[in-house]
């Protein structure tokens, strides 16, 4: 149980100057090691990627056949013919599983803001902007992964997207991913507790994905009631569902891209201001207990 | 800037809502040395390293890390600083290894030497032959030893340590407190020690004993005890001076 004699100063780790490498190598050694983590972690949870593939795959498998039928899409664009129910909700079940990992990647920084290793991240010298946004991609590369997984899934189930489509579709996925996680780690500075977080998902992942072209088109909404026509209009996840549907078929969707552009400058502006050390929400709200109150 | 203290703390306040968590702490860890910041739970030792490591700003006073403002500087501070937090913070899914690559990314480090360098702190934490295992196989004293290898990724010369030996048995506590004093003797490293054990502050050391958000004293041990007057340990002095009002627990 001698431990401590092993920590002889045989080893080198003197006091002497410290490594500074915070040049644009630097930068890519930080963004590569912060997105590694995130592939890491998320390759330990298997069952997070299980749940994250078999929630749109019910949709895909189960919803969809009910509501075949019960549901007529016309021939609207980027469609060329008459399609099934599946095919029109494909595009939104992808993004919704953006949306669920924008959140949970959110979620797992309020639960790493509890554990301290969101501590660790924030003692980098790096500029804090660059360490969210290294995280932000990081949660877009798992996001990714999952979304083209479950594609090919998908494509099984006679839901054929053209080839090309899956190609050209890779930056507006990209650009989906950045919005939804941009929003998450906005929302993150907020909550203080993981308890909060599932009200949370109630009353963001839920409202977002149901006011949305995601599961039925606009013009059939707007046919039920004009507010809601209008609610889901402004709301981002129907242009990130959009912009997606359009490229998968080799179209460009302008409004919603540049929609998707803004809201995601807008919400990683607002994270970036959150988690500043002078201004941010930590400095009122982060308190360890027993200091804080 | 050779006398630069590593770390000098200079009033620094803050407050949550109405809660003045600090008022006016003032404290200088010279170079090379080790210091102690000793108080109950809830005396601020928490808020006071969560401004030191810039996780949020004081609302007001200045902390400069071997003469870097770290409101002007943040990076060349945050460079010289290794920090083991109170709460475990390395990744129970990754390995020993994994973890201490994820910190030298960091601080922008990666390649061969970096992980020789990374290899020799965990054999010197005496588990070379665990590097590839998961942290969560890990005893409570084997991730602190962890830990502290992983502060040392980037060759800070100031460690900082807020509680590090809390939750563990005493061979293990005994073997951290060796383990950075050694790094305080041997390899010159500045260290302040946040604890409310005071039987892990020797006589020669300089303390700081911080109650309700403020230094009620400070010296070496013995002028502690003087400090509180009639009492004539440190234990006893350290009683004295973070006694509570019986109703109010902190």
């Amino acid at each position: 149980m001698d431990d401590a004699s092993k920590m002889g100063p045989a080893a080198s780790a003197r006091a002497v100057l410290p490594i500074r490498r915070l040049g644009p190598s630097g930068y890519a050694v930080c963004l590569a090691g912060i997105v590694a983590r995130e592939l890491l972690r998320f390759v330990h949870q298997k069952e997070r990627f299980l749940s994250a593939l078999v929630r749109p795959l019910v949709w895909l498998f189960i919803f969809a056949a009910g509501f075949r039928s019960v549901l007529g899409v016309s021939i609207l664009p980027p469609y060329e013919t008459y399609i099934l129910y599946e095919v029109y909700i494909t595009p939104g079940l992808a993004v919704m599983i953006q949306l669920f990992n924008g959140m949970q990647s959110s979620l797992s920084m309020v639960y790493d803001r509890e554990v301290g290793s969101m501590r660790v991240l924030l003692t980098s010298p790096f500029p804090r902007w660059f360490l969210l946004l290294a995280k932000l991609v990081g949660g877009v590369a798992v996001s990714l992964i999952q979304v083209y997984v479950f594609l090919a899934v998908a494509r099984l189930w006679e839901v054929e997207i053209p080839a090309a489509g899956l190609f050209l579709a890779f930056p507006a996925f990209l650009l989906a991913g950045f919005m939804l996680g941009a929003i998450g780690l906005f929302l993150s500075s907020l909550v203080r507790q993981l308890e909060n977080f599932a009200s949370v998902m109630n009353f963001v992942i839920f409202p977002m994905f149901f006011a949305s072209s995601a599961l039925y088109p606009l013009w059939r909404i707007r046919e039920a009631s004009e507010p809601l026509y209008i609610i889901c209009l402004a709301n981002p996840f129907t242009h990130a569902v959009e912009m997606v549907r359009h490229a998968l078929y080799g179209s460009f969707e302008p409004i919603s891209t540049l929609v998707a552009l803004a809201t995601t400058l807008a919400f990683f502006v607002l994270a970036v201001l959150a988690y500043d050390p002078g201004h941010g929400t930590m400095a009122r709200r982060g308190g360890p207990k027993g200091e804080a109150r | 800037m050779a006398a630069a203290p590593a770390l000098e703390a200079r009033e620094v306040s803050h407050r949550f809502g109405a809660r003045q968590a600090l008022a006016d702490v003032s404290l200088t860890v010279p170079q090379g040395r080790f210091v102690a910041l000793l108080g109950p739970n809830g005396a601020g030792k928490t808020t006071f390293f969560s401004i030191v490591t810039r996780l949020y700003a004081s609302r007001s006073g200045s902390v400069r890390i071997f003469g870097h403002d770290l409101a002007r500087a943040a990076s060349l501070a945050l460079a010289e600083l290794g920090v083991v937090f109170q709460s475990r913070t390395l990744d129970l899914d990754l390995s020993l290894g994994q973890n201490l690559s994820y910190h030298a990314a960091l601080h922008g480090l990666a390649g061969p030497e970096v992980h020789a360098h990374i290899a020799a702190l965990i054999g010197r934490a005496g588990l070379a032959e665990r590097i590839d295992e998961k942290v969560r196989s890990l005893s409570g004293g084997q991730a602190r030893r962890v830990e502290i290898a992983r502060a040392l990724v980037h060759r800070p010369r100031l460690l900082l340590l807020d509680e590090p030996t809390v939750g563990l048995d005493r061979a293990s506590r005994a073997d951290i407190v060796a383990t950075v004093r050694r790094l305080v003797a041997e390899e010159g490293l500045s260290v302040l020690w946040a604890t409310h054990l005071f039987d892990e502050v020797e006589p020669e050391d300089e303390v700081y004993v911080l109650h309700r958000g403020r230094v009620v004293a400070h010296g070496n041990a013995l002028t502690v005890i003087a400090a509180a007057g009639e009492s004539r340990s440190l234990e006893e002095a350290y009683r004295m001076l973070t006694a509570e009002p019986e109703a109010e627990a902190a």
